[in-house]
């Protein structure tokens, strides 16, 4: 392994500080209450997958070597690409069954609407 | 025609349509004055809601706009919660023709079919579409019929009668919210379900706003054709019928 193969000093220091920041920032919305922890977790734990990455250049090699990507910062970026494709469908679903919910909430209370439309005439009636 | 002996309903998807919508309703009182009549105000801005209950019928009001699919939809569960045995199903705008209503519904009500589709295109039916509208709809037939083998004039017709079967396998999740025509066609036929279409009379809109008006139709026509595409992917629906 030639020292071409790895990440440079500055690649590794600005891939270490960039994805702790991400890390902090998701964590200090969930401490916050702003993020709710079940949608959390996936960031974490693709945070904590990046940082490993960095930490460990036999695994980033390894990867690179599997993927056959032409260098390290390849490698990471592609992951990174990989990761965030897997948050954004896990929102997807995560919309999409809400607005499922939505949608049958909404018809519930038009349902319930006739409803009460029906027992002001009876009572209006009487 | 016979008087059908299930309890019909009749559903009428509404999305501000103040304007329009008093003269249906008295359409359909003119029609059959024993027809009950359900209103789905799917969160008009104007007074729909109000024109509605006003000429009498019973209006079930959404709190914002869903779509279409979701409004019709509304009415189904509704259909099956107050045991209504069929639905009619027809638009808000006046295109529909509500003195038709008996012809769609004997169709349900004496068994002939589970869906009753109310074509513009048989019979003495005059009305001609714009012709992208047409080449769209024509696309949609072809596409109903390499899918289902049913040769059917009008897939996009809105003006529609429902057995109670049918209905009861409209009210569940996988129905579309938005545009519910060619595709819950499809599904309904590879189903098991038997379509049956009536020569109705259709009008051109007068005034308001088209579902399909500005980039709509290009939406319409890009998730109609995924719908339908997705419908001989999916098994599910098939077994369905039996319950």
């Amino acid at each position: 392994v030639t020292v071409d193969g790895l990440l440079t000093p500055r690649q590794t220091l600005f891939a270490a500080v960039t994805t702790t920041l991400a890390m902090l920032f998701i964590i200090d919305l969930v401490r916050r209450r702003r993020l709710a922890e079940e949608y959390s977790w996936l960031w974490l734990l693709t945070g904590a997958a990046m940082i490993l990455l960095v930490a460990s250049d036999r695994l980033l090699l390894a990867l690179g070597a599997l993927i056959g990507a032409a260098t390290p910062i390849i490698t990471l970026l592609i992951f990174a690409v990989l990761f965030l494709f897997a948050i954004a469908v896990h929102y997807s679903l995560i919309i999409s069954r809400l607005s499922e919910q939505v949608k049958a909430l909404a018809q519930e209370l038009a349902i319930m609407s006739t409803r009460g439309e029906a027992g002001r005439d009876r009572g209006s009636a009487s | 025609v016979a008087a059908p002996a299930v309890k019909p309903l009749v559903v009428i998807p509404a999305y501000n349509e103040a304007a329009r919508i008093g003269r249906v309703l008295a359409g359909v009182r003119a029609a059959d004055p024993s027809l009950a009549i359900l209103v789905v105000d799917d969160g008009s801005r104007d007074d729909t809601a109000a024109v509605a209950r006003r000429a009498g019928a019973r209006v079930a009001r959404l709190p914002f706009n869903n779509g279409a699919g979701v409004a019709a939809q509304t009415g189904y569960k509704y259909a099956l919660r107050e045991g209504y045995g069929c639905v009619v199903q027809l638009d808000a705008d006046g295109q529909h023709e509500p003195a038709d209503i008996p012809l769609l519904l004997a169709v349900v009500a004496r068994g002939e079919a589970d869906v009753a589709i109310g074509s513009r295109f048989m019979g003495a039916a005059r009305y001609r579409p714009s012709r992208p509208r047409r080449a769209g709809m024509a696309i949609f037939r072809v596409l109903t019929y390499l899918l289902t083998g049913s040769r059917l004039s009008d897939v996009t017709s809105g003006f529609r009668a429902l057995g109670a079967d049918v209905v009861r396998f409209f009210a569940t999740e996988w129905y579309p919210r938005d545009y519910a025509d060619a595709d819950v066609l499809i599904t309904a036929r590879r189903a098991g379900f038997t379509i049956r279409e009536v020569a109705v009379r259709m009008y051109p809109r007068t005034g308001g706003r088209s579902m399909h008006a500005g980039l709509t139709p290009v939406y319409y026509v890009f998730k109609m054709l995924l719908s339908v595409a997705l419908t001989p992917l999916r098994r599910g629906a098939a077994v369905r019928k039996g319950r």
